[in-house]
């Protein structure tokens, strides 16, 4: 007998609404049928096919917020963040979701926000299409939470800059066909001397010196690349001169956002995979999960992505209405990747010996969440803005 | 505003207005600023004095008056007619109080006692009880915990046995807020006692006479000291052969339990609103005092361990707030999301003591000291993680959703 009624038909939670559960199911049907079953033959490979992006180019989910006019499908951010989250939830790799993610929301926003019409045309529109692969170069050996100490250098020269540095950490930084580069433009660089200029992987001087090798993200080539006298034509410069601090922190808020919504729906998928494996394992006689231990771990585990949800929705849809939301996403992001990573730790504890095994793809979830707290903004970076916006 | 699109029942939320939430209309808003305003002014001023004496009646019948307590009631009992999230809004504007114990009291009136009439009780009965209730002319309690049982509510002993055309009541009840000055109490009694959760049956139980005594065979046999809640009087009661006509049963014989399992999970998600309002608050407070006590040179907010601990405390607490707020759309949209409200009371109750905790660390010493009251807030808010639901229970409640 049990008095507890489960929750049963419900609505979409908002901002979410019934206009967005089509694409939900149908992000979740290809990412089941043409991602899922790939990714453990990925993850060894260190890489997903380039086809990939071409594929999800076609089916539109490269172009979910960018309009017709580039190709896109006319959507908003919530079409994305669905995409976002299924993709988490159904595929089962970190590092698949941030090849694709880093592409779509992190190197294109930037062009389409920012750039001119012909700019649109040279990148955005083979970006939203999968025929050209994009990265973001910010962070540099020597910068990565003080983006303002940046070091790579574009020196004008009548019309082109040449520029000298080197950017790592670089998500499709082995294979991407542009990089959107941050540099500094003056002597001094800092908050009013940076601009971004969009490389190409085939200038002369543009150099991947390296593949690196990670704790997770197997899948997902990250790249450190040099530049040696590398000729940029002026046409490339993305924004004002300058003026590419602003462009920067622009682009930070949907990044941690894809990130707070890609935790939520990583989060769901270990828990499923918890509940299954304890009501399915059995132990003194008993499913695992009929212990009171694992009960409340478990119990403890959806506590924390219900509420990771909640923020992370919460900071979506502000953003979503154009209002300052800066506190809040980073909130979101700050709760999401630490929830992440707490909920990965329990599923393998629960999973015990197979949880360490690869062949779960719990291990990997675990070494996937990792970078969480890290990327896109550290922890620390995240209670630093948190804290001034309390006017600390 | 909200409106309900075309062949759905689901109600679309707003965003255009640029509302802080979409769960609240303007009208809350206007709710919010007033009674906010009313608990500054009336209540925040005595919660120290309130703490020895405990909160006096008179200000739950200035709430009556002023329409606060019947807020979630239809018009026609004497209420305000709202919807559900006024009960969030009234939980919030509670925490600029000062005095846990004040809000506790008016909690149990408002959210534990007068809901299960409103919902179950015969038109007599809320006549008697639910208008009274909500002019705050009497005063109401819940009795479920015994001294036996807590959280095993099914394992209840208190007996009522039918004697002609009344119940005979025998047991008694511990915990009970209000207990030791309430009219009438919703009483939890066994009237199988050879049957656990089929046995148990609710009585509204008048405790006081026209003169204010107790009825025969009732008495407050200890008013209990507790870690904090002290502006909150909290009774044992005992009830020998106390006699209830039997109109006073309350909803169906044998189905008690299921009518309280109901009753817990408004309560619950109004408690965890307590919870991150109560934690705003400490906060607020806390934050004043670091921008303003200077060591090693400079304010101590500004040294980055401390700006750390207020960046995570707001964090905490604002991921359960809108936890909170989300399943309070559920609630509201017609959804008994009994594994969200559970899950939200937990994680609000545990955020509320962390951060007293934290708060009482950056305070220092004036942390330790009566005069500052975050350490009242620290003894007051950690009954959160034991009350309307030990943190044990809503994990087995939560875990058992998922079929464990």
């Amino acid at each position: 007998m049990t008095v507890v009624k489960v929750t049963g038909e419900r609505a979409p939670l908002p901002p979410f609404g019934e206009e967005h559960e089509q694409l939900r199911e149908s992000v979740r049907r290809f990412v089941s049928k043409e991602i899922a079953p790939h990714v453990d033959e990925w993850e060894r490979a260190r890489e997903f096919p380039r086809e990939l992006y071409r594929r999800c180019g076609e089916l539109g989910f490269l172009g979910l917020k960018f309009p017709e006019a580039y190709g896109g499908q006319g959507g908003t951010h919530l079409h994305d963040a669905v995409w976002v989250e299924e993709l988490a939830r159904s595929g089962g790799s970190g590092g698949v979701a941030a090849g694709l993610n880093a592409h779509a929301s992190i190197a294109m926003p930037p062009i389409f926000n920012f750039g001119t019409e012909e700019q649109k045309q040279r990148w955005l529109v083979p970006g939203i299409a999968g025929e050209k692969i994009g990265a973001l170069g910010i962070t540099e050996p020597g910068a990565g939470s003080d983006v303002a100490s940046i070091a790579t250098r574009a020196r004008r020269d009548g019309n082109r800059y040449i520029v000298n540095g080197a950017k790592t950490f670089i998500t499709n930084g082995v294979r991407a066909d542009f990089l959107v580069c941050a540099c500094r433009t003056t002597e001094a660089g800092g908050h009013d001397g940076i601009s971004f200029l969009v490389l190409e992987s085939d200038m002369p001087g543009y150099e991947v010196s390296g593949k690196l090798e990670k704790m997770g993200w197997h899948s997902s080539d990250t790249g450190e690349i040099t530049f040696t006298d590398v000729e940029v034509p002026a046409e490339n410069l993305l924004g004002e001169e300058n003026g590419g601090f602003r462009l920067i922190m622009a682009n930070f808020a949907w990044e941690r956002l894809v990130m707070a919504i890609g935790a939520v729906g990583a989060m769901d998928r270990l828990i499923d995979a918890a509940v299954a494996y304890a009501g399915e394992r059995e132990a003194f006689g008993r499913p695992i999960g009929r212990f009171q231990a694992t009960r409340h771990r478990i119990a403890e585990m959806g506590t924390k992505a219900e509420a990771a949800r909640s923020i992370a929705y919460h900071a979506l849809r502000l953003f979503h209405s154009g209002r300052d939301c800066v506190r809040e996403v980073s909130m979101a992001k700050l709760f999401t990747q630490r929830a992440l990573l707490e909920v990965a730790d329990e599923a393998l504890q629960i999973h015990g010996g197979y949880g360490y095994m690869r062949e779960y793809g719990i291990e990997r979830a675990v070494r996937d969440a990792r970078l969480g707290p890290i990327g896109g903004g550290t922890d620390e970076i995240m209670k630093e803005i948190i804290g001034r916006t309390m006017g600390l | 505003m909200a409106t309900a699109s075309e062949g759905s029942k689901v109600i679309k939320p707003d965003f255009e207005s640029g509302r802080k939430h979409f769960i609240f209309t303007q009208e809350h808003e206007d709710l919010r600023e007033s009674m906010r305003a009313w608990v500054e002014k009336e209540i925040y001023p005595h919660r120290n004095e309130w703490e020895e004496t405990c909160w006096p009646t008179s200000i739950m019948r200035r709430a009556g008056e002023l329409g606060y307590l019947g807020l979630c009631f239809p018009e026609e009992y004497g209420g305000q007619g709202g919807d559900y999230f006024y009960s969030i809004v009234r939980a919030e504007c509670m925490s600029y109080s000062g005095s846990g114990g004040t809000n506790m009291a008016f909690a149990v009136q408002t959210d534990m006692a007068l809901p299960p009439i409103y919902m179950l009780g015969t038109e007599e009965q809320k006549r008697r009880y639910l208008t009274p209730g909500i002019r705050g002319e009497k005063v109401a309690a819940i009795g479920i915990t015994e001294p036996g049982a807590g959280s095993d509510v099914a394992g209840i002993r208190t007996t009522a046995i039918r004697d002609g055309d009344e119940y005979v009541i025998n047991g008694t009840k511990t915990f009970i807020t209000n207990g030791p000055r309430a009219d009438f109490i919703v009483l939890v009694t066994k009237t199988d006692p050879g049957a656990r959760h089929d046995g148990i049956t609710l009585f509204i139980v008048d405790l006081r006479d026209e003169d204010g005594n107790p009825v025969p065979g009732f008495t407050v046999t200890s008013e209990l000291e507790k870690m904090g809640m002290h502006a909150s009087d909290t009774g044992e009661l005992s009830f020998e052969d106390v006699r209830v006509p039997a109109e006073n049963m309350l909803g169906e014989e044998g189905k008690g339990f299921y009518h309280i399992a109901w009753e817990l999970q408004g309560e619950r998600l109004v408690a965890a609103a307590g919870c991150h309002a109560g934690a705003e608050r400490m906060i607020e407070r806390t934050l004043q005092y670091a921008k303003e006590r200077e060591a090693f040179g400079r304010p101590i907010g500004k040294f980055q361990a401390i700006r750390h601990k207020f960046a995570e405390m707001a964090t905490k607490t604002e991921a359960a707030k809108q936890f909170t707020y989300a399943t309070a759309w559920r609630f509201a949209n017609g959804e008994y999301p009994v594994r969200e409200i559970t899950m939200a009371k937990l994680f609000a109750s545990r955020v509320a003591c962390e951060v007293a905790d934290e708060c009482v660390q950056i305070l220092g010493g004036y942390g330790y000291m009566k005069e500052y009251e975050i350490e009242r807030a620290y003894r007051d808010v950690r009954l959160n993680r034991i009350g309307a639901g030990t943190d044990e229970v809503m994990l087995d409640v939560i875990g058992r959703s998922y079929g464990l």
